[in-house]
């Protein structure tokens, strides 16, 4: 099934894609078929600067699996950081 | 069988008029032979349907692929453009477009020197159910729906095509035989919804083949995927050719038209 449903948030920070380091503005998040990672479903997230064009992108496709466990990971180390560091 | 194809990108005039990107994969066969518009998937314009295209040229026929996402992200790879889509809040595209697109295929298609004037549309998942839009909207000869979701039924809440009255709703407008190939795990069209649109065809009186195969879910026939039945899938492509075959050669080849298609 193409579930088409897409989770859109603005972000801030930079990624790295075959160019070199870009900035990040846009991240778009869902749950759909992949491109390449053998699943029928993943979680996908892309990390944009679309004013950079369509290939200012860096993808993951992960399982749900993973995808739980990063959030959880994301979570606890923003939660662990030192007191005044995350603002 | 004589199999020299020429493959390439090529610009067509696809929904409002508007120059698009296509995949052309031509037989060089003198012809006259028949032409089958491929619908990618929601993946996009990518290698494998590209592969696809040409599978139709390699088997004596004209094909062409529209993509769909060239107007959100011209001249991107593939995997790049429908990123840009999605993110520009594009999709699911509408089906008005999709429509228009497929219409500036299957007129380049019946344009070629080698046309018979035929033209079939084909598609898989997402595609599936394009085809199926494209064979309600268009005059077609043939058309292929490979396991393509929301042809019938509701989908599920939340989902963006909810409010979209289900295509099956539009059946007395199919204008060509239907080739339906679907898996009993599948959910999306699911057992019961591929039933429910064979009685909407038989309470309308219409030309279609169904195959369902036990063991098969969803984008079985897509080789690179988990999901890939080569039973079902090497059963499905031979209900293929032989269609496409009967409707789209039958003109020039007559009855015995599925041999050159092999």
């Amino acid at each position: 099934m193409c579930t088409y449903l897409t989770e859109k948030v603005s972000i801030s920070g930079s990624g790295k894609g075959p160019s070199g380091w870009f900035r990040l503005t846009d991240a778009s998040v869902y749950f759909d078929h992949p491109v390449h990672a053998q699943a029928e479903h993943t979680l996908n997230i892309d990390f944009l600067d679309p004013g950079a064009g369509p290939s200012a992108r860096v993808a993951v496709e992960l399982t749900a699996e993973s995808a739980r466990a990063l959030a959880k990971a994301i979570e606890a180390t923003l939660d662990s950081a030192p007191p005044g560091l995350v603002t | 069988m004589y199999d020299a194809m020429l493959a390439e990108s090529v610009t067509i005039t696809g929904h409002s008029g508007d120059e698009i990107e296509a995949y052309s994969a031509r037989t060089l066969q003198a012809g006259p032979v028949g032409g089958v518009v491929v619908i990618h998937h929601l993946p996009g314009y990518d290698r494998q349907t590209k592969e696809l295209t040409r599978a139709f040229a390699a088997g004596g026929l004209n094909a062409a692929m529209p993509n769909l996402y060239h107007r959100e992200a011209p001249g991107a790879a593939p995997d790049d453009a429908v990123a840009a889509a999605r993110a520009a809040g594009a999709i699911p595209l509408p089906d008005e477009r999709i429509v228009g697109e497929v219409a500036g295929a299957a007129a380049y298609l019946r344009g070629l020197a080698n046309s018979n004037g035929k033209v079939g549309v084909i598609g898989h998942c997402s595609g599936g159910r394009h085809s199926f839009l494209a064979a309600v909207s268009l005059p077609l000869d043939a058309a292929v729906d490979c396991y393509g979701g929301f042809v019938v039924g509701t989908p599920p809440e939340g989902h963006p095509l909810r409010g979209v009255p289900p295509l099956v709703q539009r059946i007395g407008d199919l204008s060509c035989p239907l080739l339906g190939l679907f898996g009993r795990d599948d959910v999306a069209p699911s057992p019961e919804q591929v039933a429910e649109l064979e009685e909407a065809l038989k309470a309308h009186g219409k030309t279609y083949e169904f195959h369902s195969y036990d063991g098969a879910g969803h984008a079985f026939m897509q080789v690179d995927r988990p999901s890939y039945r080569p039973e079902a899938a090497v059963d499905a492509w031979q209900r293929i050719w032989a269609f496409f075959g009967r409707y789209l050669l039958s003109s020039v080849l007559g009855e015995d038209s599925t041999c050159a298609l092999t």
